[in-house]
């Protein structure tokens, strides 16, 4: 399986990663050796496999419908690169 | 020997009696750190230092949450994050009387490493030879244990992250049972991967700090709700009639003569102590890297997404919200997160799911069959923790999948969930520490810590401290 | 019609638990932005979701009410998208196992009820609030994690009136259940509309497209309205419809496309590794079935049943839970056998009242004794029909009985025949005209002299014996 730079763009657009000329053809690179190394799981036979989405059997956690303490709005918003009064701010969104 | 060379039970033993205090212990560790810390850099950030100790001080790896004390995986996408909570295996600690050491352990960013080379304060240095890696991810960890910077500490686990470094450094590494320690608190790399764990200076010490964190927590429904045994119970010296496996796929091209020596050497030893030793197969061994970069990274570029400049960390100059994005997490995460996030995105992607992720699913658990197939045979399965001991810092930046392989012999433990330990069994010809990894059956660290004790206890390794 | 219209619609439901999906913060409107929220709403780093017990009690409940198959195997996926209102950038959701599936509701339809499918009803949770300033946007988390149930139906409605009603009859059965407060105003039901045109005849669905931003039924019903029309235009100029995704403008009665340069989008969805799957058997949905209330449905079979009501009557009366509920009290007080009197009162003036105060039936201020008292005033005679529904008026207004303001009002009917003969001669008397046009066979000239004695009489007469007095008289 290859990956191509076009490939490797749209998928750090995805991931909201801004790559740099030089570092989006290092990483096509080095995406494509691994992904070459990683094919290797295409020759096995999975017929009737179950996929191991869990590890654990175990199921049906759940909690009881009880409040807890929440954080103050200080709390919440002391990490916050950029606050208003007690709202998180960010840039504007363009549509 | 200074207070600070010795191990957490002995120093238990005299806080219990009074002969000292945990202030005592707490300045020579501040001692020792300005004595070589400047070389082996295995702290990062120096602001919050305490001046009184409650308890015997536990050191802990960046990526786990500490309430007012910042948390911030060694990268700089996450610098300044202050937790407004504890993980639950900090509050465990507290509730045990340990102190929570001021300064952090050094690693690799959000876990993602082979080495702590991919730290963003730089490399820590292994003890034993300065110019060398000390492993990854948890390489500040084991560096700060082996070099008597720390008592004990936390590292992580989700491809080999507290065995490998424990290995490198001549210290004793576990990773327990997924689903044995809560993961609440834990930066998360690999949901489905990661474990906290002990690295200490012997067995007994990972058998106590290993019962402290142990436990059901209603905050993490991955936790199992078993009962905690009283791991101190295990440390036996009696393995007569254990059955142990030696995985042959484990001793092929690749695995170093020196550490092959070694190993065999120690194998000999848990002969003459009484077990009996069989050769066993895990015929998927070759598929785990593979299938471990599928589903780490995915499960990774999914975790890491909230490391976007919004709420906490760095925040890059934008005009719009999608420049920020970009930005944020172009200038934030090193090379390793990119790379590994893109990874990660690429095989969740539309077109590729089936192809990757869900294939890597269900080889998962023909992994998992091998495992569950030599313990329904066998007590435990003893194997090498590296194919090689420590590299030289720089030797395997240049190429990702050279890092990734040397992962080969403690990744499968993590897909299949189970136990597993690292224990010093011997040094190559240049002085550099080699590791002997035991395995066991989901639950049943009891096992581990009777095996590795009895070795450890029959033999000199763990005494040997490096020359810093 | 040279065309059908085809639409389906994807609800978003607000469960009113006391505290959100994964973690325990309380729902709480109206507090401070940002002041209930935790580390886990938050998506701090480290922190794990753990799901709501009663969450997935209220989904199966609603699963069940909807007649769907509550699969024993269910599990969460995550959603990847990067948005501030989302704090971890994915949402916690169901994607190939949901939580149940091929349910159905009826709607009135032209011959016999219409069946309209649910393909599927699954588990989500919320997300935040995004307030858009000058130069930036602002971010509240209080919302952030709420537990959502998601209805999909299948594409069976074909007019924007049936997506109106099935609109209304799926809040009418939500709000039985009690597990959501279904307010379109206040966001806790949201819907959103998917719309499609093709030849009458045609086996293959048209191009589809996606509308937001209705804030009301109505507004559904208006924006597939102008939908139906704009699509018709464009296909009768033989111009093609792009798939699109377009928001109502409530203002100025129009859909707007959002058309955003990007593809479809890719949200990657995988299993949420955080959390365990569930396994429901039956023993629980049995459970979960007992604890239903008696449904629309059965209740308005059950009360034309039980208390002879015409479907149209019974179906009015059930439509709201509380409602239905101040109904049949009332029904149950009323002393007579044949419960049409008590039915038309609520059905009519009360439910007059309910309107023009822009509430429901349950919450006027009257109390059930003295309406059935006014009732029975009425049914004896003492007082017109016509001075009863002033004196309900006034009884909800000032809360004095019935009795008082009859009294006040000096309201009793004449209906003493001794009494009425004497102002009838009177009138007979002086409308010789009238008189003789009723006499000639002109039947309705009764209702004129019925009218003059109830002038003579300052409205007090009654009217019924008035007439009866009259015709007896000129027979």
């Amino acid at each position: 399986m290859s990956i191509d730079k076009e490939t490797v763009e749209q998928v750090a657009h995805l991931a909201r990663i801004e790559l740099q000329p030089n570092e989006l053809e290092k990483l096509s690179g080095q995406l494509h050796d691994i992904l070459g190394f990683i094919d290797k799981i295409s020759t096995l036979n999975i017929e009737n496999i179950a996929p191991a989405s869990h590890i654990l059997p175990i199921s049906n956690v759940l909690r009881e419908d009880v409040p807890h303490i929440s954080l103050t709005p200080e709390k919440a918003l002391e990490n916050a690169p950029s606050k208003q009064g007690n709202f998180f701010s960010v840039p504007k969104v363009i549509e | 020997m200074e207070l600070n060379q010795l191990t957490a039970h002995e120093l238990l033993a005299k806080l219990k009696s009074g002969s000292t205090t945990p202030d005592a212990i707490g300045k020579l560790l501040y001692a020792r750190i300005q004595e070589v810390d400047a070389r082996v850099n295995a702290y990062v950030r120096s602001s919050g230092l305490i001046s009184s100790f409650g308890g015997l001080p536990v050191t802990i790896k960046d990526n786990i949450c500490t309430d007012g004390l910042n948390t911030e995986c060694c990268s700089k996408i996450l610098q300044g994050f202050r937790p407004p909570y504890d993980a639950t295996v900090i509050c465990k600690l507290k509730e045990f009387g340990a102190n929570i050491f001021p300064l952090k352990a050094n690693m690799d960013e959000f876990a993602f490493g082979s080495s702590t080379e991919n730290s963003y304060f730089g490399p820590t240095h292994n003890p034993w030879d300065l110019a060398s890696v000390p492993g990854g991810s948890s390489g500040g960890s084991a560096a700060a244990v082996a070099a008597d910077e720390a008592i004990w500490a936390l590292g992580s686990d989700t491809g080999g992250s507290i065995r490998q470094p424990a290995s490198f450094c001549g210290v004793v590494g576990l990773k327990p049972t997924y689903g044995r320690v809560s993961r609440f608190g834990l930066i998360a790399f690999a949901s489905s991967l990661d474990q906290i764990g002990p690295i200490t200076k012997d067995v007994e010490d990972a058998a106590i700090l290993t019962q402290v964190i142990s436990g059901y927590d209603p905050n993490d429904s991955t936790s199992v709700n078993q009962n905690v045994p009283d791991y101190t119970k295990s440390l036996t010296k009696d393995i007569k009639g254990l059955k142990i496996g030696i995985p042959k796929e484990y001793f092929v091209q690749g695995l170093d003569p020196e550490i092959k020596f070694s190993i065999e050497e120690a194998i000999n030893k848990l002969k003459s102590l009484g077990a009996s030793i069989k050769q066993v197969s895990l015929p998927h061994t070759e598929y785990a890297v593979p299938v471990y970069y599928i589903i780490a990274t995915a499960e990774a570029s999914s975790n890491l997404a909230r490391f976007d400049g919004v709420q906490y960390g760095y925040r890059a100059k934008a005009d719009n919200l999608i420049q920020m994005y970009k930005k944020t997490r172009a200038e934030g995460f090193g090379a390793e997160a990119k790379r590994r996030i893109i990874l990660g995105t690429f095989v969740l992607s539309h077109g590729y799911y089936d192809a990757y992720y869900l294939r890597a699913l269900k080889v998962r658990t023909l992994i998992k069959q091998d495992f569950d197939q030599v313990f329904s045979d066998c007590d435990c399965i003893v194997a090498p923790t590296s194919p090689s001991a420590a590299f030289k810092i720089g030797e395997k930046t240049e190429d990702p999948l050279k890092m990734y392989l040397s992962d080969i012999y403690t990744i499968s433990v993590n897909l299949a969930g189970i136990p597993a330990i690292s224990i010093p069994c011997g040094f190559t010809k240049k002085g550099l520490p080699i590791g002997l990894q035991v395995m066991a059956k989901a639950f049943n660290e009891e096992m581990l810590f009777k095996v590795a004790h009895t070795f450890e206890q029959n033999t000199e390794w763990h005494k040997i401290k490096p020359k810093l | 019609m040279k065309y059908q219209t085809v639409i389906g619609l994807e609800v978003h439901l607000q469960l009113n638990t006391k505290t959100k999906a994964f973690c325990g913060c309380v729902i709480d409107f109206g507090k401070a932005p940002n002041s209930s929220v935790c580390p886990v709403c938050l998506g701090f780093p480290g922190t794990l979701p753990v799901y709501n017990k009663e969450a997935l009690n209220f989904a199966i409940k609603v699963a069940l009410a909807f007649n769907c198959q509550v699969q024993g195997h269910t599990k969460f996926d995550r959603k990847n998208y990067f948005y501030p209102d989302l704090p971890k950038n994915y949402q916690i959701s169901q994607y190939d196992l949901p939580l149940s599936l091929n349910g159905y509701l009826y709607i009135h339809g032209k011959d016999e009820p219409k069946r309209i499918g649910i393909t599927r009803i699954h588990l989500e949770e919320d997300a935040g609030k995004l307030i858009h300033e000058a130069g930036s946007s602002l971010v509240d988390y209080n919302r952030t994690g709420i537990p959502l149930i998601e209805i999909v139906s299948e594409p069976d409605l074909n007019s924007p009136q049936e997506a109106f009603d099935y609109l209304t009859n799926l809040k009418s059965i939500l709000e039985y259940l009690d597990v959501s407060d279904c307010d379109m105003e206040k966001g806790s039901l949201r819907c959103d509309a998917n719309i499609s045109l093709r030849l009458n005849g045609a086996k293959e669905l048209g191009v589809k497209t996606e509308l937001k931003n209705m804030n009301s039924f109505k507004g559904v019903k208006d924006a597939l309205t102008y939908e139906v029309i704009r699509q018709t235009e464009l296909l009768e100029n033989k111009e093609k419809i792009t798939q699109d995704t377009r928001l109502w403008d409530a203002e100025k009665g129009v859909t707007v496309s959002m058309r955003s340069k990007e593809g479809a989008k890719d949200y990657r969805y995988f299993p949420e590794p955080d959390l365990t799957v569930f396994i429901i058997n039956q023993m629980m949905t049995e459970q979960i079935k007992t604890q239903l209330p008696e449904l629309p449905q059965e209740k308005s079979l059950r009360f034309m049943r039980d208390y002879s009501l015409s479907e149209y009557d019974a179906k009015i009366l059930v439509s709201s839970k509380k409602d239905a509920q101040f109904a049949e009290e009332c029904i149950q007080k009323y002393p007579g056998k044949d419960k049409k009197e008590i039915v038309n009162w609520l059905i009519g003036p009360l439910l007059s009242e309910a309107n023009l105060r822009k509430g429901e039936l349950n919450q006027l201020s009257i109390n059930k004794d003295e309406l059935l008292c006014l009732i029975g005033f009425v049914e004896r005679g003492e007082i017109s029909h016509l001075s009863a529904k002033s004196v309900l008026t006034q009884m909800i207004d000032s809360g004095k009985t019935a009795q008082a303001l009859i009294k006040e009002g000096n309201l009793l009917q004449v209906s003493n025949e001794s009494e009425l003969i004497k102002i009838i001669e009177t009138v007979i008397a002086e409308n010789e005209k009238s008189t003789a046009d009723f006499k000639a066979g002109k039947t309705n000239a009764i209702m004129f002299l019925v009218g003059q004695v109830m002038k003579k009489s300052l409205g007090k007469a009654n009217p019924k014996i008035v007439g009866d007095l009259i015709r007896r008289r000129l027979s």
